[in-house]
This record gives structure tokens, sequence and C-alpha cells, in this order.
């Protein structure tokens, strides 16, 4: 399949008083045409910021892309200039965010902010943008829109705000849908019609999504592809298949291991000891290291590279060097690989997984 | 909202009533009575004039008469005055004061927010430290200390404008200057802190993930929600600034309220006092409407009673 973004090498750093924060160190990762990749990982491991800088929606000062490319369409994002990332922003690569309840305008009907993107991009009137907004709205299921165009943000519940924002992003049909955590600001009833209301959506208009998330059900729900971010970096990526039946980096197995199900009430959680890196002084070596129980001596002095597990499966730990000595993933962690694909696996993937 | 307004117009009433009340209690509890000052009244003379203004009545007759002259529109005279009405000295006080006020509102908000705005747009540049200095300066240096200076070079080392009196544009200038300062520092400060809250709200972010220009960000996204706190400010400094402003109107010799008010006090001239203190009263309550007003305007998520939904 072909391409639509290719990130090389992405570097992203804040300047601070206490110095640089070092927020993406290296990621490279591409996005197909009309695939869904999820990128997660815990709090602070640069997922949003890696996204946040493909649309350069970093502050800056203090945030800047420090090295790397961008590629889209065969442009360099990195290297635009502000108004040329004007004309990209909302019209091919659009962007939800997480809180629904703070990313609209308080004080803009919700038509006028919907509205303003079509305006922007395409060259039509006001009343054909209104008609298009309408649309819009019907699309990501608001009721009555003809009536409810004309309100503000407030007269709006959670759910039917995230709808709004959803609309926001689609306006002006996105080759590329960032998802910010789109449901983790909603209660579960909600983000399950939420999530139903994104995968029928790319079906209809055929964006490909990023979708952040630290919800590992989520993933299973979504994802064709799943990219893992530890200490700014990508650890681990691969099919959702491979990184949720074969996953090799054991930060993929504390995050699965840490996953609850439904199944297993007895088991305890297996939650991975320590905290994030300070990403101030990022460590010399693997930056998991210190909280990974299969660390070896290797992990604390070198970066390990990107190893191939199979064509499309990648990760970066020193496990899968050669000369390594063969480790299993922890019992818990293998028994929740079966869980997940009865739990969470769609019924499709649920066949395939029996299979193998 | 007509509805609304006729109601807040009621308690507008009952409020004005109710400061009626208690400002000529306060007053007649002041010693001394308009008399005080006059040495040369003997008690005959004394008991003659005191007749004649009905000051030999007791309080509760006195103040009744008061309000009933009050809702017939009769403010009384003014007894320092060669017996003008007191509606007569309002008149001749309030546009002189309204006009500074005004003025002075005007000019000082605007620049104000002007400076506020680069300060937030230039964030943590020299514009935004040139900026403050600015602000911080016109709200802690007093108006007369600016009113003073600019008496002195303006008008009397350089002669370029007449330093007192009020009518003519030359006199205008200095006094309007001096009274804006304040206005201009309070609201510089204000829209700043704001606008920088706004430009780093979440909102924001999704505005600019549209493709939208950094000039509709601030203006068309920014700058209506970074109003509303300002308005909260600029409502109750309008009704002072328009009101008489003792010392620049005493500084430039302007022949307005606060000037007035002043030398009631000063000669306990029951009536000035009364009308002066209800006007201000009625004008404050006014304006605290129409701020009230405004917010509806501005902020969508404060719809008055009676709103369209």
């Amino acid at each position: 399949m072909e391409n639509i973004l290719e990130v090389k090498n992405l570097h992203v750093s804040f300047d601070t008083y206490g110095g640089e924060v070092q927020a993406v160190r290296g990621v490279s990762f591409d996005l197909k045409k009309g695939e869904t990749l999820a990128i997660v990982g815990e709090s602070g491991s640069g997922k949003s910021v890696t996204t946040r800088a493909l649309a350069k929606l970093i502050p800056s000062p203090p945030g800047r892309i420090k090295e790397g490319e961008i590629l889209f369409e065969g442009k360099d994002l990195a290297t635009l200039s502000e108004r040329e990332m004007q004309k990209i922003r909302g019209k091919d690569i659009s962007t939800i965010f997480q809180d629904p309840m703070t990313s609209l305008n308080p004080t803009m009907k919700i038509g006028t902010q919907v509205m303003e993107g079509l305006l922007k991009h395409n060259k039509i009137s006001k009343k054909e943008a209104r008609k298009r907004t309408l649309e819009l709205l019907e699309l990501v299921g608001l009721p009555e829109p003809e009536k409810r165009i004309d309100q503000y943000p407030h007269q709006f519940s959670g759910g039917q705000r995230q709808r709004i924002v959803i609309a926001i992003a689609l306006a002006c049909g996105p080759k590329i849908l960032i998802a910010d955590e789109p449901t983790t600001a909603l209660d579960v009833t909600i983000q399950a019609q939420i999530l139903e209301l994104m995968k029928d959506i790319q079906k209809k208009v055929d964006s490909s999504i990023i979708f952040i998330t630290h919800d590992l059900g989520v993933v299973a729900n979504v994802a064709d592809r799943v990219a893992v971010m530890y200490a700014g970096k990508i650890v681990e990526i691969g099919t959702a298949d491979e990184i949720f039946y074969n996953p090799k980096h054991p930060y993929t197995w504390g995050l699965l291991g840490s996953m609850p199900t439904l199944d297993n009430e007895e088991e305890s959680l297996i939650a991975i000891p320590g905290s994030p890196p300070d990403m101030l002084n990022p460590p010399i070596g693997d930056a998991f290291a210190t909280r990974n129980e299969y660390a070896m001596e290797i992990d604390f002095v070198e970066q390990p590279p990107m190893f191939k597990v199979s064509d499309t499966h990648y990760a970066a730990t020193w496990l899968l060097h050669e000369h390594a000595p063969k480790v299993e993933p922890p019992l818990a962690v293998q028994s929740r690989m079966k869980d997940n694909l009865h739990a969470n696996v769609p019924e499709e993937r649920k066949k395939e997984g029996d299979r193998s | 909202m007509g509805k609304y307004i006729a109601k807040r117009a009621g308690y507008m009433l009952i409020t004005l009533f109710i400061i009626a009340t208690f400002s000529f209690i306060l007053m007649k509890l002041l010693p001394g009575s308009p008399l005080t000052a006059e040495q040369k009244v003997t008690a005959a003379q004394r008991a003659i004039i005191e007749a004649k203004y009905g000051l030999d009545q007791p309080i509760l007759i006195q103040y009744f008469k008061y309000i009933g002259n009050l809702v017939q529109g009769d403010l009384g005279v003014s007894f320092q005055l060669k017996n003008q009405p007191v509606t007569s000295i309002l008149m001749a006080g309030v546009p002189v004061s309204a006009q500074l006020g005004i003025w002075a509102l005007f000019i000082g908000t605007f620049f104000g927010m002007l400076l506020g705005l680069l300060a937030s747009i230039k964030h943590n540049t020299i514009f935004d430290y040139g900026a403050n200095i600015v602000s911080v300066l016109g709200i802690s240096i007093p108006s007369f200390i600016f009113a003073g200076l600019l008496q002195y070079f303006v008008g009397v080392k350089w002669g370029l404008l007449p330093i007192a009196f009020w009518g003519t544009p030359e006199q205008m200038i200095m006094p309007i200057i001096s009274l804006s300062i304040f206005p201009m520092a309070i609201s510089s400060r204000f829209l700043r802190t704001e606008m920088i809250e706004v430009l780093g709200s979440d909102y924001m972010v999704t505005a600019k993930a549209k493709g939208v220009s950094n000039f509709a960000l601030i203006f068309k996204h920014a700058l209506r929600n970074a109003l509303i706190p300002l308005i909260t400010v600029m409502g109750p400094m309008a009704v002072s600034l328009m009101t008489g402003t003792l010392v620049i109107e005493q500084i430039f010799s302007v022949p307005g309220l606060g000037e007035q008010f002043t030398r009631g006090v000063l000669t306990n001239d029951y009536s000035i006092i009364m009308g002066t203190t209800l006007f201000f009263a009625f004008f404050f309550i006014l304006v605290i409407l129409i701020i009230d007003l405004l917010y509806g305007i501005v902020d969508p998520r404060i719809r008055l009673a009676g709103g369209d939904d």
C-alpha cells in the first residue's frame, strides 16, 4: 500500500529554564493510505508531541523540531513556513483533541466553528458552507442539526461536543486524521459510541488515522497497526495482531500485563515498576532498562537498534539480538494475550487468532 | 430581554430608595448644619432661616418631606449657592464630568488594550516588558503627579497648552490625558493576563489546527474570550471616571461634579450632598445593568433571564 506520510528520525525538544527537554528522540514511522495506526504509551512518552509536531502545532518557543523529516505528499512539513502550514492544517491534516469540554471556543456558535475551516480551505459561499456543515453534523450523529447549528458549546453534552470536534476535523475531508486520545475524557458508554462513529467515518471518508491512546482495549478495537512509544522513541511497531499476540519488547509486555480484563477476576494486575525517565537528561542506554526485569548489561550502555521480527514488525530491545538469552513473556502476559483474543478483538480478527 | 430590563429597573428604584434613606440618616448624624460656618448669624436669624428651610422640624418629618419632593423629581435647593436648585447645579456639573470621564475612559481603554494585546502576543519579549513597565507606572503613580508634570512642562515651560479650565479642545487635552493613564494601565494588565491564558487554551489549538491564520486566531477567537473579565473592572471604573474625579477636576479647575461634591461636604450643604450621592448611586446602578447586558452579548454562557432560550 502507498505511504501517505513518512516520518524520519523526528526529534522534538522543548527549551526550558532547566535545559532542553527531549520529548521526542528519533521517531520514524510511516502511515499508509486508509489505515489506522495507533500510537500507545504512558503519559509523557511523547506520543502527543509526536503527532502535534506532524501538523506543527507545537507551541514555539519553547518547542521546536530539532531534526528529522515529515514527508507528506513529497513535501517536508518540517521545513514549511507557518503560512504554508496553514493551508495544510485542517485541509490535509486535521486533529481531534482529547478534551471536548475545552477544545471548543465557548463564545462562538458551533456552526461557525465547523464552517470556519470549510470557508478557509474551499472557495464556497457562506450558504454552501452552512449546508455542508449541516451534512457534517448529520454525519457525526448530532441530533437536530438545523436547530442546533446556531447553539453554543455549553449547550451540548461531552459526547455531543466530541462529535462536533470530529465534525470540525472532518470538514475538509482530510487525508490524515490525528485523533489525540479522543475518548479519554468521555465516560465508557460514550467512548464506545465515539469509537463506532470514528470507524464508521473512516469507511466513508477513507482517511488515514493516527490514533493516540493509552487504552489498549481501544487499540484492539480500532487499529490496523500499533506503535508503542516509550521515552520519546518507538520501541515496538507492528500490526495489531503482532503486537497483541507476539509482543517482543518487555515494555509492551508490561503494558499488556497491566491491562485489566473481565475474565481474570483472581489475577492481579502487573504494574510496571518505577517511573519514566527524566527527559531533561535521558539515560545513555535503553531508557527502559531501569524498569526492565530482563535488562542486560548492554541495556545500560547502548541503545538498542530496531530489530526486525517480520516485514511489518520491529522492536528495539537487545533481547532480539542473536546472542541474547531466550526470554519468554511473563505468564500473566501470555494469558492476557489470549484473553484479548476473546475480549476485545473484533470478529474477523478473532477467527484469525483462533487459527494461529 | 425587555422583561428582564423592567425587572432590573424595579430593583433599581428600591435600591435608590434605600440609598436615599441611609444617606439622609448618615448626613443628619454629621455634626453641624449648613449654618454652622456662618459666624455673624444671630440666634433669631438662625431660627428664621431654619424655619424657612424646614430644618426646625423633627428629622422624620424632614425625611418624609425630602422623599416626597424626590419622588416628584425635586432635589431641593442649595444652601450655599444662592438658593440654586440642586438639579440645575447637577445639570451644570454632570456634562463636564461625563465628557472628561468618557474621553479618558475611551482613550485609556483603547491604548491599554493595544498595549495589552501587544504584550500578550509578544509574550516574554522586550515589548511585553516595556508594556509591563508602562502599566506598573500607570497603576502606582497617582494621577495628580502626571497632572502636575504635564502642567509644568507642557503648560508652563513649553507653553503649548492652557493649564486650567474647561471648554476649548486645548483645555481638555491635559486633564483627559492625566485621567486616562490609570484606565490604560489597568486595562493593559488585565487584557495581557487574560489573553495569555486564552491563547494557551485548548480551543485555540483546535482553531489553529483548522488552519486559521494568526490574525483571525487573535481577533476572532481570543479577544472576545479575553474581554469578559475586562468588562468587570471597566464598569465601576467608568462610573468613577465619569462622576467627577475630585483631584483632577481640582488641579485643572474643571467645573465638574467632583468639585461640587467636595464643596457640598465641606459646607454641610445637605441638598447638594444628597443630590450628588443619589446621582452617583443612580449612575452606578445603571452602569452595572449595562455591564450585565454586555456580558450576555460577549459571553453566550451568561444568558440573561428572558433570553431566547
